[in-house]
């Protein structure tokens, strides 16, 4: 029912924006013309990283153990994990938006909260090919101080969070785990 | 970008190699995670393209200068946390106001925020996630984003 909702929700919102960028077009109000453009422009965008990354996690939910993910990322894993978590976040691009399916994927192998939580995170602050484009337009020096503050507490409060939520038996949604 | 084309053909060709079933269970599990998530994205991106056309780089530049330090972190945190952009946008942009006399620390609560909290990027956020655990998460990285800014403006001799 609740799906059903979000739903209907996702689809007014698309269906109203689109009708309001055909009448901008139909009556010449630019402001709807440009907002229609920037739909366009990131959709293209979107288009072209994210099949990819679902064709990769299709993959990867066919070919990688359960038990391996869990090994190294789930219970038990120990500090470890956090470091496979924020080596996996570096090799990635675009952002959240790429980060987030990845995250869902490796929780259903059951990597544990926190180290999916550090996972989204990390996605968004230390992605490598990014972090060398920022050190060059704002030098090395600001990179290392953010890189050096931002990457211990995003750490802590995941693995905090991941904590305590996993003791409150939180789950993400859509996931049923087997076993 | 064209690394990740040949890195997926890659692995799907080896993969359709080892076995022809599971490449094609693979591709069925990627079209219906896609499918699934498809109307949030398209939710997200109603959002990104309203605030792209309320906030375009000229507004953004005028935003960020210094007149107050504080008024310019605050007005950075937000401006970071509902604007998606690319880094190879953001960053030239931050050179840009770092030309212009914008602080390191304003600098660094944009960038961070803006690569951390996504106000628009919430309704996948929330399918993924949750809500409460996407609140959460983004709560955190926005006080996350000011303790960096912080320890950016006292390196940088911009606090005291």
């Amino acid at each position: 029912m609740k799906s059903v909702r979000q739903h209907l929700w996702s689809v007014s919102i698309g269906a109203l924006f689109a009708l309001f960028v055909l009448a901008s077009i139909a009556a010449g109000f630019e402001p709807g013309r440009e907002m229609g453009r920037n739909f366009l422009t990131f959709l293209v965008q979107m288009l072209r990283v994210l099949p990819c990354v679902f064709v990769v996690i299709g993959l990867f939910e066919v070919w990688v153990k359960t038990e391996t993910v869990e090994k190294h990322m789930g219970h038990g894993s120990g500090l470890r994990s956090y470091v496979w978590a924020v080596l996996l976040a570096g090799g990635t691009v675009g952002g959240l938006h790429v980060g987030l399916p990845i995250a869902h994927a490796l929780y259903m192998k059951r990597a544990r909260l926190g180290v999916v939580l550090a996972f989204v995170s990390s996605a968004g602050i230390c992605r490598i090919p990014m972090t060398l484009f920022e050190a060059s337009f704002l030098g090395w020096k600001f990179t290392a101080v953010r890189f050096g503050v931002s990457l211990p507490l995003v750490l802590l409060t995941s693995a905090a969070i991941g904590h305590w939520l996993e003791r409150n038996h939180y789950e993400l949604p859509d996931t049923k785990r087997a076993g | 970008m064209q690394t990740i084309y040949i890195l997926t053909a890659v692995l799907l060709v080896l993969s359709l190699f080892a076995s022809r079933t599971r490449t094609v269970q693979a591709l069925r599990i990627a079209l219906r995670r896609f499918m699934k998530i498809a109307p949030a994205f398209v939710v997200m991106l109603v959002f990104v393209a309203v605030a792209l056309y309320l906030l375009p780089e000229q507004a953004m530049l005028r935003m960020l200068a210094p007149e107050s330090r504080w008024a310019a972190v605050g007005t950075a945190v937000s401006v970071g946390s509902v604007s998606v952009m690319p880094g190879f946008i953001a960053f030239p942009l931050c050179g840009v106001l770092l030309e212009r006399g914008a602080l390191y620390m304003v600098l660094s609560a944009f960038s961070t925020t803006l690569m951390m909290v996504g106000v628009v990027t919430f309704p996948v956020e929330r399918t993924y996630l949750g809500a409460r655990l996407a609140l959460i998460r983004n709560v955190t990285s926005i006080l996350i984003a000011l303790v960096v800014a912080l320890a950016t403006g006292l390196v940088f001799g911009e606090l005291l």
